[in-house]
């Protein structure tokens, strides 16, 4: 157990290193883990390299927001309970602090002719990110050649788009195939030595 | 009680987005746009520019611009408390299991069925905002496509897959062309 004034000293590195990444990485989860990288395993040798890459595949693999997600493992790495608090509420405030702002502005701002202007072509310029994601992530799902991630694809896409199927239902259906592939290569290879 | 519905919602929205970012994108349109009509179609699609365009994930982004738009600051503050709360026991939890058995290989094949689902979810999800912008908002027929749009969607999209241009640097572009052409032609 550390001494108290130290814990707190950590906490509070810990709190406001969180806080300056989140507020400064444009780009979604992957570009906030490698900042995270860079600061905690580089800079202050908290955690280990190898330890990191396994924070970011569990943080990369389980519900809700990457940046989130990983701020809470490396909290409870760091400094226990305490820490996740601090790493947490490090990442979140920078967000809820500028879209507060914009959202007070937007219902002001949105009605004014250039500012929809410009937002309506943004709005293609999104549509084209978006689109430029899936294209991506969909060439590396046809690269695994798997007829049943395919067909998983498929029927979630038309599921969706044209029966207007609630989103929670396909998200658990496709789950629910991936625990029944799991159950059965485990009959498969015969039980465990 | 708007409270509550607030922190259910985005409470959903944090338990079923599997694969961060883009993943809840379709969630977030399921709930506030689909579900609720907290948002118009073209007001979602703005809040996905808008939270492209600042730091912080599009799920809790979405939490604050939602929650102070419905409820005001303590509504922003429910949605986002809804939409962290999912993480901060599953992954306390996964965490804690992950360092006792080293072994995912369930949970591995779990994920590796729901991703090619997850891209469908977001390909359908980008496809309506694309329809809305082809047909600037109305229905699907020739006379309503806006040709602006289409040319600037094209040009992005080349943009970004052939050069690699930043995403933020092509949606400031996109902005600043709808901007000027929109002041010429003083439409």
């Amino acid at each position: 157990m550390k001494k108290l004034p130290e814990k707190c000293r950590l906490l509070a590195k810990l709190f406001f290193t969180m806080l300056y990444i989140s507020a400064f990485t444009f780009g979604g989860g992957f570009v906030i883990i490698t900042f995270m990288k860079r600061k905690f395993v580089d800079e202050f040798h908290w955690i280990d390299e190898q330890e990191m890459l396994d924070m970011t595949a569990l943080a990369q693999s389980s519900p809700g927001a990457i940046a989130v997600n990983a701020a809470i493992l490396v909290g409870w790495r760091v400094a226990g309970f305490a820490g996740m608090a601090a790493a947490v509420l490090g990442t979140v405030i920078p967000p809820v602090a500028i879209l507060s702002v914009i959202s007070l502005g937007y219902a002001a701002f949105a009605s004014n002719r250039y500012v929809a202007l410009t937002l309506k072509g943004m709005q293609a310029g999104v549509a084209a990110v978006i689109l430029d994601v899936v294209w991506s992530l969909g060439a590396k799902e046809l690269k695994t050649k798997s007829p049943i991630h395919l067909f998983i694809m498929a029927a979630a896409f038309i599921a969706t788009f044209c029966f207007g199927i609630n989103v929670i239902f396909i998200i658990l259906a496709a789950g629910m195939v991936g625990i029944g592939l799991a159950m059965g290569q485990k009959k498969r290879e015969g039980p465990e030595k | 009680m708007i409270y509550l519905r607030l922190f259910w919602s985005f409470l959903q929205i944090g338990l079923f987005s599997i694969g961060g970012g883009y993943a809840a994108m379709p969630l977030i349109q399921a709930q506030v746009v689909d579900g609720y009509a907290w948002l118009s179609l073209n007001e979602f699609v703005d809040l996905i520019t808008i939270a492209e365009m600042t730091p912080g994930p599009i799920a809790v982004n979405a939490a604050t611009f939602v929650g102070l738009r419905i409820a005001g600051f303590g509504g922003a503050v429910v949605a986002t408390l809804g939409c962290i709360t999912p993480s901060l026991f599953l992954v306390s939890l996964l965490s804690y299991v992950y360092r006792r058995y080293k072994n995912l290989r369930v949970l591995q094949s779990v994920l590796s069925s729901l991703r090619p689902a997850v891209v469908a979810l977001i390909a359908s999800a980008g496809l309506t905002i694309l329809l809305k912008v082809v047909f600037n908002g109305q229905a699907m027929a020739f006379a309503s496509i806006d040709w602006v749009g289409v040319g600037l969607f094209a040009a992005a999209l080349t943009a970004l897959r052939r050069f690699k241009w930043s995403p933020i640097l092509v949606m400031s572009l996109c902005g600043a062309v709808g901007l000027a052409l929109g002041v010429l032609t003083g439409s």
